[in-house]
């Protein structure tokens, strides 16, 4: 059945796919899955979008998980005008309305508009207007069983960073769902104890731990799980977690007994990660025989923009040639290793290879991965992997010349032998040319070389920047 | 750490060709309760090599666990328990745990297991 899917004006590109994978956790499956198409006259970034899912039940389990659905309706009728509107509501079968307006129910009209703002005494006048409805239950503000909303929009173009919309547009439903976006105050940053300097946000955490598609009984992987902030996210579900990190200060100490990365789920009243060890994600402690034993890998790997990512064996790889390093033997209790740079490519590489051993078939690899932007628009070549089906991707703009998009990966095909084959031939290569890769992987240096140089290479492209039409809308 | 961690881990240092399973040095256990999840242990079930499970939670002062295990056993509650016991709330709280090859001691503090190699066993 159809629905109107109205979706908070933010963060875009992680809307629909929040939705889809909600919709793969809650019983869609390929033979009966899910269709948008869009309202007359919207733009792709507009609030409103129908969607096609298989049930009601369905369509409210995935509105009241998600981040980013205001609401998901069974839409009564729309129009252009509230005389379309009455018409459309009132050819509107029945047997669909008369069950949600008996005398023995409590209901309540909201009244909700994008792109304008109308006051108050004019919402109850529409309300008023909406008589033709036969309601014979009783009003609830507070607690009603069914909510019904009046959503307007005006037409505009593209000003404001608001999606092109032409013609103005009605519609009237019933709430079958919406997002408890409640939980985002109770578990914003800064209400927590233990805080690193790239601690996921709250709201981006949750929109990680869906796209992952975290449940009761799955476990839940971060390898670089720092203060374990998208972690608290996948526990909130229920997921069992696991988490490592190079860095012992962080993921051993913290801040003290009340102020590290188990205080952070103590906190909230979560269970506790199963497991936080100090590993290196280039060199896995796993051992040979273990396989396809996460259902998840969520993270945000350290690309070297604010928290430069590390690996084992600094000093060797960097004296290579004069000879390794060696630990005197009195010298090995309690010593601290060196570490190395750990250039993105390698680090998106050992991930790839981590997630396709490791996870489950049918699991998924949810990680952000930065780009340069060039032109108002982003090189769309994203990692690839044999065992792998990139299956959504969502842009969050930083700044004017660096994104990052969160990368949804399912694994469809087994580890073979050919394929660790491969990754050890690379693992090597990399290895042996460190410094090469280390330069060439280095988004570091474009991110914070001054942006002139950029145009003058590209010559006329600064022409066209200030020419393109001012519409922001990936900066929402 | 719990023996679930235990089982997954192994020595990676550079030359070791079976670091496998981790000799446990215990100095203090702790007990962490942990909620009963039956379908998790039955999938990790399946993932577990059982020996070392069994041998770790002897060195841990848990003598419950049979020293075979197989399938069909899950279907008993009694069994399920103690797996569960065993797996997630035995918790290795200082210690260390010891390579079966080169007997190289990767230590165990609050909890923590430190895997991170020295710079000439990488």
């Amino acid at each position: 059945m159809w629905y109107l899917c109205v979706f908070y004006h933010r963060l875009l590109d992680y809307r629909k796919p929040e939705v889809e994978s909600l919709a793969q956790l809650f019983g869609v499956t390929s033979s009966n899955s899910l269709e948008w198409k869009l309202p007359k006259h919207h733009h792709s970034d507009s609030p409103f979008h129908f969607v096609n899912l298989p049930s009601e039940q369905i369509a409210q389990n995935v509105a009241n998980r998600s981040i980013l659905v205001k609401g998901i309706f069974e839409l009564w009728g729309e129009g252009s005008s509230s005389e379309e509107l009455e018409e459309s509501i009132k050819n509107y079968p029945d047997e669909r309305k008369l069950p949600y307006l008996t005398s023995d129910s409590t209901f309540k009209i909201a009244v909700e508009t994008f792109g304008k703002v109308i006051s108050f005494e004019e919402q109850n006048k529409r309300i008023q207007s909406l008589s033709y409805i036969p309601f014979k239950g009783r009003v609830s503000l507070k607690n009603p069983n069914h909510t019904f909303w009046l959503i307007e929009t005006d037409d505009y173009d593209s000003n404001n960073g608001l999606p092109p919309i032409a013609g103005r547009r009605i519609f009237f439903g019933r709430e079958i769902g919406a997002a408890d976006r409640k939980l985002l105050p109770t578990y914003q940053l800064k209400s927590r104890n233990f805080l690193g300097p790239t601690a996921m946000d709250a709201e981006m955490a949750f929109l990680m731990a869906n796209q992952a598609q975290a449940k009761a009984g799955r476990l839940v992987y971060d390898p670089f799980v720092g203060t374990g902030s998208i972690l608290v996210a996948a526990a909130h579900y229920g997921a069992i977690t696991m988490g490592a990190d190079i860095d012992i200060r962080v993921v051993r100490d913290g801040r003290g007994p009340d102020c590290n990365v188990w205080s952070n789920f103590k906190q909230y009243g979560l269970p506790m990660p199963i497991a936080l060890l100090r590993a290196d994600n280039n060199l896995p402690p796993w051992r040979l025989g273990l396989k396809e034993v996460f259902d998840a890998i969520v993270c945000d790997p350290p690309y070297g923009v604010r928290a430069g990512g590390r690996k084992s064996g600094g000093r060797k790889l960097l004296k290579g040639v004069i000879g390794p390093y060696t630990v005197p033997d009195d010298k090995r209790t309690g010593h601290i290793p060196s570490t190395a740079p750990y250039s993105l490519v390698e680090c998106v590489h050992d991930l790839l290879d981590l997630a396709a051993k490791m996870l489950v078939l049918g699991g998924r690899l949810v990680y952000f991965y930065p780009v340069v932007r060039e032109d108002e628009s982003i090189d769309t070549t994203f990692p690839e992997h044999p065992c792998f089906k990139l299956v959504a991707t969502s842009e969050q703009m930083l700044s004017y010349r660096y994104s990052r998009v969160l990368l949804t990966m399912v694994k469809i095909g087994p580890y073979t032998e050919e394929i660790a084959l491969a990754a050890r031939i690379k693992h090597l290569e990399f290895k042996e040319n460190h410094l090469k890769w280390l330069e060439e992987g280095n988004l570091h240096s474009a991110v914070f070389s001054p942006a002139d140089n950029h145009l003058k290479q590209a010559g006329d492209t600064k022409i066209s920047k200030e020419s393109k039409a001012r519409y922001r809308g990936k900066y929402v | 750490m719990r023996l679930l961690t235990h089982n997954m881990l192994s020595s990676n240092i550079k030359g070791v060709a079976n670091g496998f399973p981790l000799k446990i040095e215990v100095v203090t256990v702790v007990e962490k309760e942990v909620e009963f999840n039956i379908e998790f242990l039955k999938k990790m079930f399946s993932k577990v090599e059982w020996k070392a499970l069994a041998e770790a939670s002897r060195t841990m002062g848990y003598t419950e666990l049979p020293e075979n295990a197989d399938a069909s056993m899950l279907d008993s509650d009694d069994f399920l328990h103690k797996f569960h016991h065993a797996l997630l709330e035995l918790h290795l709280e200082e210690g260390a745990l010891v390579c079966p090859e080169t007997g190289r001691k990767f230590p165990v503090n609050k909890g923590v297991p430190n895997m991170l190699l020295h710079e000439d066993e990488v």
